[in-house]
């Protein structure tokens, strides 16, 4: 079985084919690990490249830093040890050379007494781009998500994944080089997630997006990603990573195919093997 | 289409009219019954002769209440509103300057009136200011709780995008504060009449006249007990008037978004 699946070593020194490897990696987290204040290690060390145009997705058991690794990423806490380069500069340069960051959190977080393109347009008027410039924009956002007959509505007039995907339009309408996502689909239904799922492969696809996904979901996990991280805790770790061989986008052919079942069999007993190392304690 | 009466908004108009005629009913009948004399109890056809007889008089005292009432409800908005957003803008502001906004709302405005009569000569602006110190405290504390209470995650999203605090202000926490705002006039607007009237009373009673307090004050001393009634009638009526008015104006802000004020979708 496990010699179907063409599973990377634990050194990052291998790195799959798939995406551009050619072009500047968009993160690399160097030796960065995260001691929280209260003494916790939140994060051992940890040593990850995320090409351009990849989607990489953290699994693993809660307590294991998968959230810690995305807000370090995300630039939202600093390590504590280590650094991160983002397209081999530091964070401040980020911006200036045109490159931006979006995050999609777990839950959608829009405005409730805004209508779904002013939610939409908001980090366009942080940028204090002019309404001509941004309106175009938002529209093609909202399109991309396909709520363009919902414009108008208020959030509390829409579904929970409707609001997932006003939140993820919002993400989209910067037009970002890196997409971070922290279980956005978490609280869906079953279906309702897939049909969130079958969208986001397809526009990280076409926007050639680089993409760092956080879920609990193991079918979720396999279908997105072109490589998965699995974790363990006590202190959090890279436990081992699963490249998923399959071009994308994807669709529901994916899903049904033995392939598939085969990657969710292998994560899953891979992610029983980080519970039991994670309870069991590991480095201390 | 259903029946009139079967309506919501139907119902929620006609039941407290209806409770309203009977209890105005059993009233009349009740004194007529006992043949109680006019200046011990009313009948409520007393108050409205009253009402008809001393309409100029009394329209001239409502509107100086009405006046003073609306002075002291503006100025209690917007002293109210500047005071929370500077209680926001720094924790140190906010902790040395709070227990004096407490002090303010403990103190029984009857208690204070009559020295703020003495001091500012000016009747009308003296009643304004002591309406305004009983209205202005629940702007202040529901103007404050309610820019405070920003949505997290929301928070979290602007200082990501690195949003400017006018930004930040602007697009996140006025909007967010709005509901506690409306709920800060509805109270406010009601206390700033009780407290144009307990000012009114102790002008009153210190020989300046103004107001419907003072045509109550005067209608006791000549015991003319219907008109008094009629100067209650007016200071209830324009309170309700307030009140609803406050409810409307918040619904019309509110009703896109609020869970307080957003109708079930039939």
């Amino acid at each position: 079985m496990t010699a179907l699946l063409p599973v990377e070593p634990l050194d990052q020194t291998a790195r799959p084919m798939t995406p551009a490897w050619d072009r500047p990696p968009a993160v690399e987290v160097l030796s960065a690990e995260k001691v929280f204040a209260n003494g916790a290690r939140g994060l051992a060390p940890i040593d990850l490249s995320i090409a351009d145009g990849e989607f990489l997705t953290l699994i693993g058991p809660s307590g294991c830093g998968k959230s810690t690794l995305l807000k370090l990423i995300a630039n939202l806490i600093e390590p504590s040890d280590g650094r991160l380069l983002w397209w081999r500069s530091d964070f401040a340069q980020v911006g200036q050379e045109g490159r931006r960051l979006a995050f999609v959190f777990q839950e959608p977080t829009l405005m409730p007494w805004a209508r779904v393109e002013a939610n939409v347009r908001l980090p366009l008027e942080f940028a204090n781009m002019p309404r001509a410039m941004a309106d175009p924009k938002v529209a093609d956002a909202i399109a991309h998500v396909g709520l363009s007959a919902f414009n108008r509505h208020f959030p509390r007039q829409l579904s929970g994944g409707m609001k997932m995907r006003v939140s993820i339009a919002r993400a989209l309408v910067t037009s970002p080089n890196l997409l971070l996502m922290d279980e956005p689909f978490g609280a869906l239904d079953e279906f309702t997630r897939n049909k969130l799922d079958d969208d986001l492969v397809n526009l990280s696809w076409e926007r050639k997006l680089s993409t760092v996904f956080v879920t609990h979901s193991i079918y979720e996990a396999v279908f997105l990603s072109t490589r998965i991280i699995v974790m363990a805790a006590n202190p959090g770790r890279i436990f081992r990573t699963m490249t998923i061989d399959h071009p994308q986008p994807r669709d529901q052919g994916f899903r049904d195919s033995p392939k598939f079942a085969a990657y969710c069999r292998e994560l899953s007993a891979w992610l029983a093997e980080a519970s039991l190392q994670s309870a069991a304690g590991g480095g201390s | 289409m259903k029946p009139l009466f079967e309506s919501e908004v139907f119902v929620r108009i006609a039941a407290p009219i209806a409770v309203g005629i009977v209890l105005f009913m059993l009233w009349e009948i009740g004194l007529r019954l006992a043949s109680v004399p006019v200046y011990l109890f009313p009948k409520p056809t007393d108050i409205f002769a009253s009402l008809l007889h001393n309409g100029p008089s009394l329209l001239r005292a409502l509107l100086v209440t009405l006046r003073v009432t609306l002075q002291a409800f503006v100025a209690a908005v917007i002293l109210g509103t500047l005071i929370a957003f500077m209680f926001v803008q720094s924790r140190a502001i906010e902790v040395s300057l709070f227990p004096y906004a407490v002090l303010l709302q403990v103190t029984p405005v009857v208690a204070i009136a009559p020295l703020i009569i003495i001091l500012v000569k000016n009747t009308q602006l003296s009643l304004t200011i002591c309406a305004t110190m009983v209205a202005l405290f629940p702007i202040i504390s529901n103007t404050t709780l309610g820019l405070r209470s920003v949505d997290p995650g929301l928070a979290n999203f602007f200082r990501m995008n690195r949003a400017s605090r006018f930004k930040t202000l602007v697009k996140l926490r006025i909007p967010g504060a709005l509901p506690y705002f409306f709920g800060g006039l509805r109270i406010s607007s009601g206390l700033a009449l009780i407290g144009a009237v307990v000012a009114e009373f102790v002008a009153g009673t210190g020989g300046r006249s103004s107001g419907l307090a003072y045509e109550i004050l005067d209608a006791g001393f000549t015991l003319d007990i219907p008109r008094m009634f009629a100067a209650l009638l007016l200071i209830t009526l324009t309170g309700v008037a307030l009140f609803a008015a406050m409810v409307a104006l918040s619904q019309m802000a509110l009703s896109n978004w609020h869970d307080s004020e957003t109708r079930a979708e039939a």
